[in-house]
């Protein structure tokens, strides 16, 4: 084949079941993931038709959506969350989907555990009922999220009918600054293109930056591809992705592992393969950022000021700056760093694997969490939270105040006891700020692992980057 | 799955951009296991206060819009979480249409399976049809999917552009599961090409 063809493509190609004149393709879907917010409707769906899921071991369960992060000997005191875990239980069972339940030592935030078990691996396409499964394009995977319809789809058929969106490569240029993470990369590329600036488009992030940044930090960028409207966003594999997959516990073996490596070099992007667009993000002019608004675009450096309304260009994005500063009780001009804070979130699918929590544990350690905030720190998984423990990570947070949880979504999104009270204020790692999203009335500054250990500390954001470590 | 041809039916503004599915359907409600009932959620921050009582200024609470069908909103509408219960909560509430100069991806595509229809406009479409909604008697437009077009019976007319297959699906109210499983033969075609992998088989056992 001599057309030069883009790592999308390149997976496009490969897992075309059928197609009509170039209007609709039936993908295979490699690998679904699944949990249980956005399934029971569709298992209901399985068995007013009368279908199977076709392919059970595609498909992996976890509870992590609305699960408590107390002790997991505690009974679960939310009733309806405890049928629709329940109710998850009972649809494995029933289809012979392999679960990871709540008490399950490889339970966690799927998007943490897929690649953590080595289930995401390159060049596979992956789904799931949950729109950050575009987390999953940092092993060079097409992964995107999809509705419940879309998962009755899948477990039935184990193909997706698609239109192929177009491609955008984000080219990222320069090096990142001291403090400055994939979390702030994500956060400035969203503030350059805007939420819907990817709507349409599969993302590829390339670049040295990008070959710069480790798996983990990887999964931090290509997670926030959807806040930016994306369909999915995808890094090329290489050779730490190799290494993160050698031996985990679903990566191929022996020959199988040869194999694999020999056909994943062929993954990347050919050189000269065109895109439909290309954007040029310039690392060096990143800071540690903050959101100051409801949407991931509104977004400020620490050492900056909340904008002032004159900034707006439209009379429109006036209005919509004014009830956002309004929603998050915060005047134009007020200094990013004088903003107090009540509440602390160290978790989510964005920002939780172990890095994360090495990162935010060498700011705390040796201080104490300030006397009007409450933190906590939720790992992303069972895995994550065992090896953190290892390195004695929990012992630095309980040291310093914060809490040590059990792992699950938390709040990011509030689904279980762990939310904002009206009027709070959070310093999140976690992917939205929308309103209410961590409870209503919940005022949530999006930020890097290492921002919010140090905000949770001084009791309002600080610039990282002076920060004294013991 | 319903057909959708023709739609004739009242008219709520709701005047904002980048409404996400959060505020759509907030995550509280999202706990149910059945696909019906949502429509009491919908909008639920915006439409009551913090005890639960009814927010009058709220649009969708304004007698003039009492049984509205057809949503008339910002751009990028429904981005946010793949929440189909974001879909749920608007047709059970009523709606058949929403217009917006965007979209969110997977927010449209839950609404094409639902036999919700998404229909984008151009800013100044949308600001016309706002304007129009908020003026005068209750505003009532028709959405022909046949003809692609959005009108009403004081001159306003608009074509529209949408996805072949998804129209097509629409009009017909065809089953997708169903139209991928015409594909049998070629699913179990690529199936045979490219098995499980035997280390996934291994390692679920271990």
């Amino acid at each position: 084949m001599s057309r030069k063809r883009t790592l999308f493509e390149k997976l496009w190609d490969d897992h075309l079941v059928w197609q009509n004149q170039d209007e609709v393709a039936l993908l295979y879907i490699d690998l679904h993931l699944v949990h249980e917010v956005t399934s029971p409707q569709a298992f209901d769906g399985l068995r007013a038709n009368r279908r199977r899921v076709r392919q059970p071991l595609r498909t992996v369960a976890t509870v992590d959506h609305n699960v408590p992060t107390t002790p997991r000997g505690l009974p679960i005191s939310d009733p309806i969350a405890l049928r629709q875990i329940e109710a998850l239980e009972q649809n494995a069972k029933e289809f012979g989907v392999p679960l990871f339940d709540i008490g399950a030592d490889e339970q966690g935030i799927v998007h943490v555990i897929g690649p953590e078990l080595g289930l995401t691996q390159p060049g596979m396409t992956i789904v799931c009922g949950d729109s950050h499964t575009s987390t999953h394009g940092a092993f060079g995977a097409l992964a995107f999220g999809i509705g419940t319809s879309e998962v009755e789809h899948v477990l039935a058929t184990q193909c997706l009918p698609q239109k192929k969106p177009k491609s955008m490569l984000l080219e990222i240029r320069g090096a990142l600054g001291e403090g400055v993470t994939a979390k702030d990369l994500a956060l400035g590329i969203i503030r350059q293109i805007g939420t819907d600036g990817a709507t349409g488009y599969v993302i590829e992030y390339g670049g040295e930056v990008v070959r710069a940044l480790s798996i983990e930090a990887r999964m931090t960028l290509c997670n926030m591809s959807i806040e930016a409207g994306a369909r999915a966003g995808m890094i090329a594999p290489d050779g730490k992705t190799i290494a993160y997959l050698e031996g985990r516990r679903f990566a191929p073996q022996d020959d199988e592992w040869q194999q694999a490596i020999e056909r994943w070099r062929h993954l990347p992007s050919d050189p000269g393969a065109g895109y439909d667009k290309v954007v040029e993000i310039d690392a060096g002019q990143l800071s540690p950022f903050v959101t100051w608004g409801t949407n991931p675009a509104m977004v400020v450096e620490v050492t900056g000021r909340v904008p002032e309304l004159s900034t707006f260009s439209t009379q429109s994005e006036r209005r919509s700056a004014e009830r956002m500063l309004e929603y998050m009780a915060l005047e134009p001009g007020k200094r990013v760093q004088d903003i107090a804070i009540d509440r602390v979130f160290i978790g989510s699918c964005t920002n939780s694997r172990l890095e994360d929590l090495r990162a935010a544990a060498r700011i705390a350690k040796g201080y104490r969490v300030h006397s009007k905030v409450r933190a906590m720190v939720v790992p992303g998984s069972q895995a994550v939270k065992r090896a953190a423990e290892r390195e004695g990570l929990d012992r630095i947070f309980l040291q310093a105040g914060f809490e040590w949880r059990e792992s699950g979504c938390s709040m990011c999104l509030g689904m279980n006891p762990d939310i904002l009270e009206p009027g709070e204020r959070c310093a999140s790692t976690s992917n939205r700020n929308f309103e209410g999203r961590q409870g209503r009335g919940g005022r949530t500054h999006l930020v890097n692992p290492m921002m919010a250990a140090a905000a949770a500390i001084a009791g309002h954001f600080t610039d990282i980057r002076n920060w004294h470590f013991h | 799955m319903n057909r959708f041809r023709t739609h004739t039916g009242l008219v709520a503004p709701l005047d904002r951009s980048n409404i996400d599915t959060d505020q759509i359907i907030p995550k509280q409600f999202l706990k149910r296991i059945e696909r019906s009932g949502f429509g009491q959620f919908l909008f639920y921050d915006w439409r009551h206060g913090s005890s639960g009582e009814i927010e009058p200024e709220f649009v969708l609470n304004q007698a003039r819009y009492q049984s509205t069908s057809i949503l008339v909103t910002g751009k990028n509408f429904g981005c946010g979480s793949s929440r189909e219960h974001a879909v749920w909560a608007l047709s059970d509430f009523g709606f058949r249409v929403v217009l917006a100069p965007s979209f969110a991806d997977i927010f449209a595509n839950n609404a094409a399976k639902n036999g919700l229809l998404t229909v984008a406009l151009s800013p100044g479409q949308v600001t016309e049809l706002v304007r129009r909604a908020r003026e005068g008697e209750p505003y009532r437009l028709t959405i022909d999917l046949e003809q692609q077009k959005v009108s009403d019976a004081q001159g306003f007319s608009a074509e529209f552009q949408m996805d072949n297959f998804v129209r097509h699906c629409l009009l017909e109210g065809l089953d997708h599961i169903g139209l991928t499983l015409e594909h049998e033969e070629e699913i179990a075609r690529y199936e045979a090409r490219h098995p499980l992998p035997s280390r996934i088989r291994i390692a679920f056992h271990r």
